[in-house]
């Protein structure tokens, strides 16, 4: 799976997760740039991911992401 | 049932038009989830849950300081939800003697927690059980062993149900059940917990969510008396009018056993009080051999309320028995194997819960246990007595068919009351009663067994209950009337439902009667009526002008000294 292909995964995840159909994502998106993205939706979106590309965080991933593109990161390193 | 997202997104609809419930969620583990769950799942149920959710484990501070914000609020319902985890950690710090005091110290924290909120709100609290953690550190030797975690944990599970079944404001939310029903990987996600101190994972939340409200809607009069069955494939496996008597598979015959337990299942819900009716297509005399011969049924016609077997439309069948007991659709469940059937009923009648029911017979019990269909707040005798008094009401009705004369037949009836205050003796039944009933209901205004307690011990009330025998039999207690005495001349009635199994009997006039005796006897000259209109009870709508009151605004007022007895056929039970 492309780096695009995950992204494109993760933005549908998005636009679910906080029902907000206009959720753009791009590599360099922090939390900071979306106004829903607080510490309670982060977990749903983790949960959403895990689901989605069926792998599993360890408690200690979840916390450190800085941007979408360290998502990525982790996911690519899992599938 | 939906996920955690789609009742997130309930939240945002339109609650208005909805009943409002004040609920106050107390939690020692992060609880905001759950609390979205609730407030979502709500809005399938019809419920605006104005929730307020204490700060993360601040239980006892909001419960021991009188000036705490969960007494500002008011609620009308409190959840307590105190978790395995916090448990097990207050366990891992006791020293190794005490470990076999946890459950005895806990229940008796947990039953100070209760009393307190009960003096200082008028709240029904919803204590969450303990889902079971094995630390496995004695392993099956934990059953053997008192000081072990799952030994106290399982003893504080029992302690709860006996702290319930004394206190009347106290009901127990089983999670514990759930995690027996989906498995304990499940209910709980180690790095959800670790991360984020919530210890429900994210898809239980519906589950646990709906067993909460399946609570708080029961509180609220909500919920099922009466389910319907099908024969063929549902109660017995075979077609009778084509398999003959012989063979229609029951007992140890072919899949027989599972219909087996599902009658014996029918038959626990008809000994608690739910009415069981039968709608088949067949003709009549083929489908009650089975009820009659057959030497492996289970269900007799002695357990069925009302039996109908024709080959006319199942929805039109279920009017009929709707007509003949008297209840909501809404409190109707169908089971029926046949998808066409079930899709007519639901066309028809969108009210009734019909469930979809597994093809393989083989799951249906377990497929109908997970369904929580039959909650319930109270259970009283009385439960177990409704079946006969339907069929007593069945026997009555073809009576009246041959009077013609109305008065001639409520003679004939040769009808007593016992009229006496509320106390202990029928204080759950009057309860059970503010719960029950929805459509002789002047003001709907709900009340529990601790409600009814401190009405019947005030002074500034006058309470009497009704029960109503004929010649046929013993309705029971039917009536309840509670008087608030607004000042020296005026009595409220706060109170005034009724049994619907007894309308048209001339028990209002009967109650009036009553009522005013009473005023007369207590220098009261103005008796004060009101009517609340809820969906359930619009035939209330006339019944103080009916009864000679004369509107007076949003009141109805009767003045005492100008009250001329009204003419009845029930004589008081001395």
């Amino acid at each position: 799976m492309t780096r695009n292909e995950i992204l494109a995964g993760i933005n549908e995840i998005f636009i679910d997760t906080m029902d907000d159909k206009d959720i753009v994502l791009k590599e360099t998106t922090q939390a900071a740039d979306i106004e829903e993205w607080d510490s309670i939706i982060h977990i749903l979106l983790v949960v959403a991911i895990e689901k989605r590309f069926d792998i599993h965080f360890a408690s200690n991933e979840i916390q450190n992401w800085k941007d979408i593109s360290e998502i990525i990161d982790s996911i690519s390193s899992k599938i | 049932m939906k996920d955690f997202l789609q009742l997130k997104k309930n939240i945002k609809k339109d609650f208005s038009g909805f009943k409002t419930i004040k609920l106050a969620v107390l939690g020692d583990t992060a609880t905001q989830f759950l609390t979205q769950a609730i407030k979502g799942l709500g809005y399938d149920y019809a419920m605006n849950l104005d929730i307020w959710e204490a700060d993360f484990n601040q239980i006892e501070r909001q419960v021991y300081d009188p000036s705490s914000e969960l007494y500002d609020f008011k609620p009308e319902y409190v959840i307590v939800f105190q978790s395995s985890h916090k448990l097990l950690g207050k366990y891992n710090k006791l020293k190794p003697e005490e470990y076999a005091l946890l459950a005895t110290k806990e229940i008796s924290s947990i039953e100070t927690i209760c009393n307190t909120i009960t003096n200082n709100l008028d709240a029904k609290i919803i204590y969450f059980n303990y889902t079971e953690i094995d630390d496995a550190v004695f392993g099956n030797h934990a059953n053997k062993t008192a000081s072990s975690f799952l030994y106290q944990l399982r003893k504080l599970n029992f302690n709860l149900m006996e702290l319930a079944s004394k206190n009347p404001n106290l009901y127990l939310c089983d999670i514990s059940s759930i995690q027996n029903q989906v498995g304990k990987s499940n209910m709980f996600q180690p790095a959800l917990y670790i991360n984020t101190e919530m210890v429900l994972g994210i898809d239980i939340l519906p589950k646990v969510a709906s067993k909460t409200i399946d609570l708080i809607s029961t509180l609220n009069g909500k919920f099922k008396k009466c389910v319907i069955l099908d024969l063929d494939n549902t109660t017995w496996g075979g077609i009778i009018g084509d398999d003959g008597l012989e063979n229609i598979q029951i007992g140890s015959l072919g899949i027989g056993k599972a219909f087996s337990e599902f009658q014996y299942w029918i038959k626990k819900l008809k000994n608690r009080g739910i009415i069981v009716a039968v709608c088949s297509k067949n003709t009549e005399s083929v489908a009650k051999e089975p009820f009659e011969k057959h030497p492996d049924m289970v269900l007799r016609l002695e357990d069925i309320s009302v039996f109908i077997a024709n080959w006319e439309n199942k929805a039109d069948n279920i009017r009929q028995i709707q007509n003949i007991l008297n209840i909501g659709f809404d409190s109707m469940v169908f089971l029926d194997d046949n998808p066409f059937e079930r899709n007519i009923v639901r066309e028809n009648i969108p009210e009734i819960c019909v469930p979809e029911m597994p093809e393989d017979p083989a799951n249906y019990l377990e497929f109908l246990y997970g369904l929580n269909l039959f909650e319930t707040v109270s259970f009283s005798n009385e439960d177990a007595e409704r079946t006969k008094l339907y069929q007593i009401e069945a026997e009555r009705a073809k009576i009246a068919q041959k009077f013609t004369n109305e008065d001639d037949f409520l003679k004939n009836l040769e009808m007593v009351s016992t009229v006496e205050p509320f106390n202990k003796f029928n204080t759950p039944r009057i309860a059970q009663l503010s719960q029950r009933s929805n459509q002789f209901n002047l003001r709907t205004v709900r009340y529990s067994e601790a409600d009814i307690e401190r009405i019947s011990n005030s002074g500034d009330y006058a309470t009497f209950s009704f029960t109503l025998e004929d010649k046929f039999g013993d309705n029971g207690l039917i009536c309840a009337i509670i008087l608030h005495k607004e000042n020296e001349k005026t009595l409220f009635v706060d109170t005034w439902f009724m049994s619907c199994r007894v309308l048209k009997r001339g028990m209002e006039n009967f109650v009036l009667n009553t009522i005013v005796d009473f005023a007369k006897e207590n220098g009261f000259t103005t008796i004060k009526g009101e009517y609340i209109p809820t969906a359930k009870n619009p035939m209330m709508k006339d019944h103080y002008h009916n009864l000679g009151f004369t509107k007076d605004h949003s009141y109805f007022t009767l003045e005492v000294d100008k009250y001329q007895f009204k003419t009845n056929y029930i004589k008081v039970k001395q």
